[in-house]
């Protein structure tokens, strides 16, 4: 392989003017981390709110909870990013449409949310798991001593749930990370958009994804070691995993 | 205080679980229910505070319709303690926050009184040690007693026990039966699922005697263990007496 190694390359000045190589890939990081963090959010909420409706004896609520799961966890996540960002604004009427394609840092907007509402189907699934591997008496205590079924899962049923599904949920944490690079396509620069524009002005493409891949690995490691420490301070004494 | 008639309750569309069930519980009365397993006791108390529907008839609670639509369930519930089978103690409080929890939340008392509540019936069932431990952290028998503590900490009006001693070690049933007997004592009214029977003959007033769905014997406690009217009773005594 005839291929010249040059590690001094991040650096070296970037074409665009600002900066060096690492900064650009810096850059990208730091959108990578901002999307993924909005996108977690959003697949907190939305996955937590479905998760309930799932778990409860309703047949409306379960239906509704059905339908958004299947809907967004059976499509693959970039059909449903070029949903969003090609699609949709050709479905409204002319002027919402038009102020959509608008919109400043609409890729950044459209990779959140779209990752997000993927994602959230995948965490309502186990905190729907979650729900139903508690015994049916939990459920039934709080109903007894006067707690109002939203009562019941804010003060009992989610707080347990919740920690049975950490160590899950952490993956999911993991995937919504990784998953922000398909925004690329909808042409958010994050990480491995930096990394393939760097490739593209330098011709250092070990170099650079072997960056990003570091950067990767480095963000999911604190990721790792923060949920983990977070398992330990909530673990309950005598209680699964606890201590 | 608890006035069952004509209960009637399937579960799906041909498996009848309550057949026409019609008793009472005066107030400070012990009304103790026993029967083989699947005869519908513990459906049966379940009706009387709602957590399980019934279908046909009613049961009036001090006074206030159960199964009227327009009832507040939660505020009825609150004034009705319940001891269940396997505790269901909420796992991710401490002792004396599963005693403060309903009191705060549903009754409205400040943390300082609930506290204050908690404290003191915690010393009553003998526990005040405990007070900061976790759940998973007692024996059975102490949960119990917790539970029982959780349930009186409502100043409830009436206490329903299922099967509360079930799925005790034998060593640790006298600790759980010796607070049920003082609270008898006090005059609680109390309807009680057990196979206790030293209970049964030491503090209750009437015991009934269920099978497949049917009160077949609803007796004073005397006539119950001296002559059972039903064939079906007399086999059940003679089958748990005989050791």
């Amino acid at each position: 392989m005839n291929y010249n190694w040059n590690w001094h390359i991040f650096f070296e000045p970037n074409p665009t003017g600002a900066g060096t190589y690492l900064d650009m890939l810096v850059s990208g990081l730091w959108l990578t981390i901002k999307t993924a963090l909005l996108a977690w959010v959003i697949a907190l909420i939305f996955g937590t709110i479905i998760g309930i409706l799932r778990s409860l004896p309703s047949r409306t609520a379960s239906w509704i909870g059905f339908g958004y799961v299947e809907f967004f966890r059976n499509m693959p996540l970039l059909v449903q990013l070029f949903l969003w960002f090609f699609v949709l604004p050709e479905l409204l009427p002319r002027a919402a449409g038009l102020w959509m394609k608008q919109l400043p840092n609409a890729p950044f907007w459209t990779a959140a949310i779209g990752v997000g509402l993927f994602m959230s189907a995948r965490v309502a699934v186990q905190l729907a798991a979650g729900i139903a591997s508690l015994p049916r008496g939990q459920k039934q205590a709080a109903t007894a001593l006067g707690l109002t079924t939203g009562q019941g899962y804010r003060y009992v049923l989610l707080p347990i749930a919740f920690r049975i599904i950490l160590p899950p949920l952490t993956s999911e944490f993991l995937n919504t990370i990784k998953n922000t690079s398909v925004a690329i396509t909808i042409g958010l620069i994050e990480l491995t958009g930096q990394a393939r524009a760097m490739q593209e002005f330098s011709f250092q493409v070990f170099e650079a994804f072997t960056a990003a891949t570091v950067m990767y690995l480095a963000i999911n490691i604190i990721v790792v070691t923060g949920m983990r420490f977070l398992e330990r301070s909530l673990a309950i004494p005598g209680y699964i995993t606890g201590k | 205080m608890i006035e069952i008639s004509h209960v009637n309750k399937w579960y799906g569309p041909t498996f009848q679980v309550l057949k026409d069930c019609t008793t009472s519980v005066a107030k400070g009365e012990v009304v103790v229910v026993c029967g083989p397993s699947g005869s519908g006791k513990s459906t049966l108390i379940k009706c009387v505070n709602a957590l399980e529907p019934f279908q046909e008839g009613q049961i009036i609670l001090d006074g206030i319709k159960v199964n009227d639509p327009k009832t507040d369930l939660p505020k009825l519930r609150a004034r009705v303690g319940m001891v269940f089978q396997h505790f269901e103690l909420f796992p991710h409080l401490r002792i004396i926050e599963n005693l403060c929890l309903a009191q705060e939340k549903v009754l409205g008392r400040s943390h300082g009184e609930a506290m204050a509540k908690g404290e003191k019936l915690l010393e009553r069932v003998g526990l005040t040690v405990q007070a900061n431990k976790y759940p998973a952290e007692l024996s059975g028998g102490q949960q119990q007693r917790v539970a029982i503590a959780r349930a009186l900490a409502m100043d409830p009006i009436a206490m329903l026990f299922d099967e509360p001693t079930s799925a005790l070690d034998p060593e640790m049933i006298s600790e759980v039966l010796d607070v049920m007997v003082d609270l008898a004592h006090e005059g609680m009214t109390m309807m009680v699922v057990t196979h206790e029977m030293g209970f049964a003959s030491k503090v209750a007033n009437r015991v009934i005697f269920m099978d497949k769905g049917e009160i077949v014997e609803d007796a004073l406690k005397t006539d119950f263990f001296g002559s059972p009217r039903s064939e079906r009773a007399q086999q059940f005594l003679s089958k748990i007496l005989s050791h």
